[in-house]
């Protein structure tokens, strides 16, 4: 698929910005602060709704504007589509299909699909967990958006679930709650007792037992999207690898439950200690939610005394390695910056395997790289349907990826031949 | 701004679900502009609800009397009740004329976020109802999202050991959706179509 249109409305630092797009490469030059990033994010907004560099729409709002809007033309092997998102902060964002109001902005999700690629993706490899599984995730919702739908409805019931547990907290801190007890799931019940005895008969622990429940079954759902997922991705990342890299070394990607461990011990460190990775377990939902069911029972205690959700998906991670060695804390600045590459052109590669290449954004990356792997990215890429690169200057993009030229700069895009 | 009373007048329309400052204006707006025994009859039904209706002991429906309309009516089954979290629910199922058995309300659903447990909403006046054994089947029909399936799992392993028919209207409901928005078919057939809770 590739873009054919991009209007940004307030979006940004653009009052009003359109730029007419074709298949093959685009490049948008222009100085640091001019707005490059910016366009990028837009069409990437428009593909996930949500921003790669902000975790809230406030930001995208021009400043001293009230809403943004983002149109964007889409043509892809089955169709031509329009899509229009109005970003409300602090309210509800509204989007269009075609002309056609949606219920919901997150039906837009799978019209335009995108790989992007960032100075930021270094933290794919060193940053914290949550930086991985948000690449999984998005790479699964780009396949099936109905994914958007039961990531949405989890984080729910994790927030749901935490509230219960620190008001659990607040509630029996006083009385010492959880200290000189016997640890182990039989030791579970017997914090509870008073509640127990509640006047609505369960109180406390059967409020609990019902969001493990369906913490449990969503928690499946979302496992086991991130389970195929990773099977896909692995031959596919170490085959980028390898081709990005120049290195003959395997690449391996693992998907890792954390917080599952049986908890012994002492309460606190036991929930921290992970399981060594042990290939992928089988995404069968039901076994899944089985053993989510059993690792939340063996963990209440600990959960109760730490007033957090300790067990399900959102503690999980993604183990990287190269060779024999995992790349967080082992890979030089290189090795890494190969690595997160792999990462991003795994991803391309699955979707454009799903039978329509998504569209390709390559924000300020060339900069960050050495000669031998800029040369290598850009022959990897330089095939796709359609790339957006950005650059502070010309010679930061590689020969392979010139195409047409756009100049940023004042608040304005230009095309410049 | 405007000037004083208008002003407040548009304020307290504000307040209003579902009604945003814009929406608030122009309601305000139109009702200076409407005949004046119009208007006052809206403000005198508006105090009269507010010093009549009361909710119902048994069920916690809206009700004018000690107890409401449904829960007067001898021709309704006793031995159902079905489980709702607000009166608009009860409003929205008897439109769809399937059920003939009586309600109650609980008041809510449980949502730890907002500070909401089991025991901030009707439950322990359920568990009277259910006491004398006249009740066999208990329909849990809270909303089809998350805080409303959490309820109804809830209320499910409560029930057990009661021994009753434990049931939750399934089938077409809309996830993540409103029970009364929920349109008449759709909600006629998932009543036909409930099922066993089983936890
Ligand atoms: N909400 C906003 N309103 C107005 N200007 C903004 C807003 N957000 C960012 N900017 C401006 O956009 C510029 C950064 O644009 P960016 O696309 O990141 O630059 P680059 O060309 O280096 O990629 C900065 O000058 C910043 O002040
Ligand atoms: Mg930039
Ligand atoms: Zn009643």
């Amino acid at each position: 698929m590739h873009l054919t249109r991009l209007a940004l409305t307030d979006f940004r630092s653009y009052a009003a910005a359109e730029l007419a797009l074709g298949p093959g490469v685009s490049t948008l030059l222009g100085a640091n602060g001019q707005g490059k990033t910016n366009v990028v994010e837009a069409a990437g907004y428009v593909s996930t709704l949500g921003s790669h560099r902000v975790g809230t729409d406030a930001p995208l709002v021009r400043r001293g504007a009230e809403r943004a809007i983002l149109r964007a033309a889409i043509t892809s092997a089955e169709r031509d589509s329009l899509v229009e998102i109005e970003i409300n902060p602090g309210r509800a964002n509204r989007a269009r299909v075609n002309r056609v109001a949606v219920p919901r902005p997150r039906q837009v999700l799978g019209v335009l699909r995108t790989v992007l690629f960032a100075p930021e993706d270094l933290a794919l490899v060193k940053g914290d967990p949550d930086q991985r599984r948000r690449y999984l995730d998005e790479l699964l919702v780009a396949r099936a958006p109905r994914f958007a739908g039961v990531r949405s409805d989890y984080e729910r019931v994790v927030r749901q679930r935490t509230a219960l547990l620190k008001s659990a907290r607040a509630r029996t801190g006083s009385r010492g709650f959880g200290r000189a007890r016997p640890s182990g799931p039989d030791a579970a019940g017997d914090p509870l007792g008073d509640e127990a005895a509640s006047p609505a008969g369960m109180g406390l622990a059967g409020a609990l037992d019902a969001w493990d429940e369906h913490l449990a079954v969503k928690g499946a759902e979302l496992l086991a999207g991130r389970l195929v997922l990773t099977a896909a991705l692995r031959p596919l990342l170490t085959r980028s690898y390898a081709a990005v890299s120049g290195d003959d070394v395997a690449a391996t990607i693992t998907y890792r439950q954390r917080g599952s461990a049986r908890s012994e011990a002492t309460a606190g460190e036991a929930a921290d200690r992970d399981e060594p990775p042990a290939g992928d377990p089988p995404a069968d939902r039901a076994q899944l939610a089985q053993g989510l069911r059993e690792a939340l029972a063996r963990s209440r205690p600990d959960e109760l005394e730490r007033g957090v959700c300790l067990v399900g998906p959102h503690r999980d991670d993604l183990d990287l390695g190269i060779g024999e060695l995992p790349s967080r804390g082992y890979a030089s600045h290189g090795e890494s910056w190969s690595m997160a590459l792999a990462l991003r052109l795994s991803g391309f590669e699955l979707l454009r395997a799903d039978g329509d290449d998504p569209v390709l954004l390559l924000d300020d990356v060339f900069a960050e790289l050495d000669t031998g792997r800029r040369d290598r990215l850009a022959s990897l890429v330089a095939g796709a349907e359609q790339v957006l690169v950005t650059a502070a200057v010309p010679e930061d993009v590689p020969a392979a990826l010139q195409g047409t030229r756009f100049s940023v700069a004042d608040g304005a895009v230009t095309h410049a031949g | 701004m405007y000037e004083g009373i208008v002003q407040s007048l548009i304020d307290e329309l504000g307040r209003l679900p579902g009604v945003g400052p814009k929406g608030a204006q122009r309601i305000a707006f139109h009702l200076l502009a409407t005949d004046a025994t119009d208007v006052r009859r809206l403000a005198s039904v508006l105090v009269e609800v507010t010093e009549r209706v009361r909710f119902c002991r048994i069920c916690g429906n809206v009700a004018e009397e000690e107890e409401c309309r449904i829960c007067r009516d001898p021709r309704r089954d006793a031995s159902v009740i079905c489980v709702v979290e607000e009166p608009k629910d009860i409003a929205a199922i008897e439109k769809i004329r399937e059920f003939r058995g009586r309600y109650h309300v609980l008041g809510g659903a449980i949502s730890p976020i907002d500070g909401i447990g089991p025991d901030d909403l009707r439950t322990r006046e359920l568990m009277v109802r259910l006491s004398d054994g006249a009740v066999t089947e208990v329909i849990l029909a809270t909303n089809p999202n998350l805080e409303g399936e959490a309820t109804a799992t809830y209320l499910a392993r409560l029930l057990k050991p009661l021994g009753l028919r434990v049931t939750r209207p399934a089938s077409g409901l809309p996830v993540g959706g409103d029970l009364e928005y929920a349109d008449e078919v759709t909600l006629g057939r998932a009543f036909e179509g409930r099922r066993l809770l089983d936890v």
